[in-house]
């Protein structure tokens, strides 16, 4: 394990930055979402989390997939280069990581995702440990362990010095680029971040989502799950829109449009929301027609659906975002809860 | 609120209303959703605190489409948007048994990560009793306190009055909250130089995720379709590709909106960027009152909008450039 | 970044209704009278069918300034329709100062079908104005960017 001082950071990033892209939580308009780093960024890594998640760097909310020129009666078909650059996500909360893997079960599966996984490629994640974790996180629910981050490295923020470990082969690379800034950790430091992880550690248990129970919730449950009476009531404070969707690290759907520029059509995908009346419409219709429907299909997806086809693993991380986010304070909790409380009267 | 659930429980069991809508209450204690209560027995759950800031007055434009009468629960900032929606033929007022229920300002919890309060579990001092001063927190990381005020929706600083524009009954007692205009925010922007003005909005809006928050939760947003999901225009975008597209859709929202917004603020209340969208709102109410006179959206159920409405010698555009 | 008037060519577009501003812009044509063509006309059946989407849409799209021409209050076919569309200007061209878009890149202007002169002036005048404004770039749409 390597360690510098705190104050170093901005050094740092410049030396990150010098080779390629770096993207770090930044504060803009008094919110702090993922951008990339200059020198004028306001970095806050004491964000326990950002508004949108940092999924965008991978999955960005809309890109363009070709471009369609005219030129007199022939039409010829430009596809978007993918992703070249190397770039550095830094600062990537421990659940995020694993929102990344659940991603990676999406878009890395055949047929695999050519631009998800240039970017994929081109990425190395710096994971940091939560320091301070709040009311509406439920990460312990699905198994992760927020003081001790798992992707390409790995970093701990104390009172005054930033550790640092290289947990795979891109991890190693980036650490030797910025190596000259470290000097080894002793065994009285590990010491310290222990002390650290073990007071996080303590609050985690007191938070009261972490030992949220989900019981019941796997790939066998769907018609039971699906037919149920709870649904009824439990939608009808949604407003329908995609808040919850767009600020989620796992939600993975998307549309594909078409934009007339004028002079040429680009089509280009953008993060799509099962919340929306448009969503997966068809040319015969829409397979979804009430809100009800489009409210199950989100948790079904994530505790269900999901489960059934990934061995197991929910699309859901426990971030918490949507329950900070809704503004009918809905969310997936609530719904656990809800049927926790109606298996429990049967 | 004893008053109040035991009037509505009373409403429910005389028949008198069929069901009610108002905040079933959340499992932290500051996150209570908009609820149907269909019964008495439901009622166990009600609640009604300084945390129940949503405006439940769209929620009858569906209501209104059931069989029978169903109570809603308005704050006097929501009975203007009922009041707007009655005008528009979007809810039924025969259908409708109001209680106008008693304001002192209503909370965001957004607020608590500024204001440096992380981990909440309880909260005491929101359940409008007495002046509602302060505000004590027990959070996993030791207790806190701050000023009921400090943690007060925008809205409610500058807000418009406690008095109830239509209701059957009131019950619980209200308290001004106003502290200032709600015109000087707009006029510090209208202050600024061209490049400022941009700057400033450029990066608030860059902030938008396109989610239709503040779309779907605006009582005044009551198209059955909306123009912006309409996938016959490419105005249907439903990401915010690069640079124009937020600001077109908050421009036309807001025009869409313009002089039947009621401000009730709810459109910054949900945005989940924190993007103060009611300045849009609040400069079209501006410019109706100093061109077309003082004109307040749903204070009555009569009056003609301003812009379905006209005189022979309204100002021409060109004062846009000739105001300075 | 400096503007070479000479070479930067503006593009208008020109909402016209098709009872006076139309004719009156036929009427500048078949007078000779001479205007830029980086006007582009666009005919629609009365100013108030000006939607303030069509205006961004034109901006969007690359258009560096927006003309909306209807029948002198008054004087409507439709009798009211541009009183409406007055109504719906100024708060839209406000809104647009208001969030720092250069004032004078949106203009209204009543022109009747008698009026080819004062058609003919106007648009001289206007495209001068958005020659000095230069390139519309706070309400493009880079997408759109040639």
């Amino acid at each position: 394990m390597l360690k510098m001082p705190k104050s170093n950071m901005t050094a740092l990033f410049r030396l990150i930055n010098e080779n390629q892209e770096l993207f770090v939580p930044v504060k803009k308009a008094n919110q702090v979402n993922f951008g990339l780093w200059d020198d004028e960024a306001e970095v806050s890594l004491e964000t326990l989390k950002t508004v949108k998640s940092p999924k965008d760097v991978f999955f960005p909310q809309s890109e363009t997939l070709y471009t369609c020129v005219k030129d007199g009666k022939k039409i010829s078909i430009k596809p978007e280069e993918l992703a070249s650059r190397d770039f550095v996500v830094f600062g990537m909360k421990p659940c995020d990581v694993r929102a990344v893997d659940v991603l990676d079960r999406v878009f890395l599966t055949e047929p695999c995702d050519s631009f998800y996984k240039a970017r994929r490629d081109h990425g190395t994640i710096v994971s940091l440990a939560c320091g301070e974790p709040s009311v509406s996180c439920f990460c312990k629910a699905f198994g992760i362990d927020c003081t001790e981050p798992n992707a390409d490295a790995a970093i701990w923020l104390t009172e005054d010095s930033l550790y640092w470990k290289a947990m795979t082969e891109k991890g190693e690379k980036l650490t030797e680029t910025v190596k000259s800034l470290f000097e080894d950790a002793d065994a009285a430091d590990e010491e310290k971040l222990d002390a650290v992880k073990e007071t996080t550690k303590a609050i985690v248990e007191k938070l009261p989502y972490s030992n949220l129970s989900l019981e019941g919730w796997n790939g066998d449950a769907l018609t039971e799950k699906f037919n149920s009476p709870v649904w009824e009531e439990l939608y009808k404070p949604c407003l329908a829109c995609g808040t919850c969707t767009f600020v989620c690290p796992t939600c993975q759907c998307y549309d594909i449009k078409d934009y007339n520029t004028g002079h040429e059509i680009k089509r280009y995908r953008c993060w799509d929301s099962c919340m929306y009346s448009d969503f997966t419409m068809m040319a015969h219709g829409n397979n979804r027609t009430t809100q009800l429907q489009r409210f199950r299909q989100r948790f079904m997806h994530k505790l269900v659906y999901f489960p059934a086809n990934n061995d197991g693993m929910y699309s859901c991380v426990g971030c918490g975002r949507c329950v900070d986010k809704c503004p009918s304070s809905l969310n997936i909790v609530k719904v656990i809860k809800a049927f926790e409380k109606q298996e429990g009267d049967k | 609120m004893q008053e109040l659930i035991t009037r509505i429980k009373e409403l429910l069991a005389d028949k008198t209303v069929d069901r009610a809508i108002g905040w079933r209450a959340g499992d932290l204690g500051y996150n209570p959703e908009p609820a149907y209560f269909n019964s008495v027995e439901d009622m166990d759950n009600f609640v009604y605190d300084g945390f129940c800031g949503a405006n439940l007055s769209k929620m009858m434009i569906e209501a209104a489409k059931l069989e029978g009468k169903t109570l809603v629960c308005l704050k006097p900032c929501d009975t203007y948007s009922f009041n707007q929606l009655i005008k528009e033929h979007r809810v039924d007022r025969e259908k409708t048994y109001i209680i106008g229920v008693g304001c002192k300002g209503k909370l965001d919890p957004r607020k608590l990560e500024e204001l440096g309060i992380r981990g909440v579990t309880t909260v005491k001092g929101a359940e409008l009793e007495g002046d509602c001063e302060t505000l004590k927190f027990d959070t996993v990381y030791g207790e806190k306190e701050c000023a009921y005020s400090d943690l007060m929706l925008e809205r409610c600083h500058v807000c418009k009055g406690k008095e109830h524009k239509v209701f059957d009954e009131v019950i619980g007692e209200s308290k001004d909250t106003s502290t200032g205009d709600r015109f000087d925010e707009v006029a510090a922007i209208e202050a600024m130089s061209p490049e400022e003005k941009f700057a400033f909005f450029q990066a608030e809006l860059s902030k938008c995720i396109r989610c239709n928050a503040c779309r779907n939760a605006c009582p005044a947003c009551s198209c059955r379709k909306c123009v912006f999901d309409s996938n016959k225009f490419d105005s249907a975008q439903k990401a915010n590709t690069v640079s124009f597209e937020e600001k077109m859709f908050h421009i036309i929202r807001a025009f869409h909106v313009a002089g039947r917004c009621t401000d009730c603020g709810e459109c910054s209340r949900v945005c989940p960027q924190g993007i103060p969208l009611h300045l849009f709102n609040r400069k079209f109410i501006k410019d109706i009152n100093e061109f077309y006179g003082e004109y307040q959206a749903g204070e009555d159920t009569e009056s003609k909008a301003p812009l379905t409405n006209f005189t022979f010698d309204d100002v021409e555009p060109s004062i846009v450039g000739e105001r300075g | 970044m400096p503007i070479n008037n000479e070479e930067f060519r503006p593009k208008i577009v020109a909402f016209c209704c098709n009872w006076c501003s139309y004719a009156g812009a036929d009427l500048a044509g078949s007078s000779r009278l001479a205007y830029p063509a980086d006007v582009k006309i666009i005919r629609v059946p009365c100013s108030c069918r000006v939607n303030p989407m069509f205006i961004l849409r034109a901006f969007e799209k690359g258009a560096d300034g927006v003309i909306m021409c209807g029948c002198h209050p008054g004087d409507c076919h439709y009798s009211t329709g541009n009183y409406y569309a007055r109504r719906r200007m100024t708060l839209l061209f406000s809104m647009l100062d208001y969030i720092g878009v250069e004032q004078g890149r949106t203009r209204v202007e009543w022109v009747s079908a008698a009026e080819g002169v004062k058609f003919s002036t106007t648009m001289n005048e206007f495209v001068e104005k958005i020659r000095s404004l230069g390139k519309n770039v706070r309400l493009e749409d880079l997408r759109c960017r040639n």
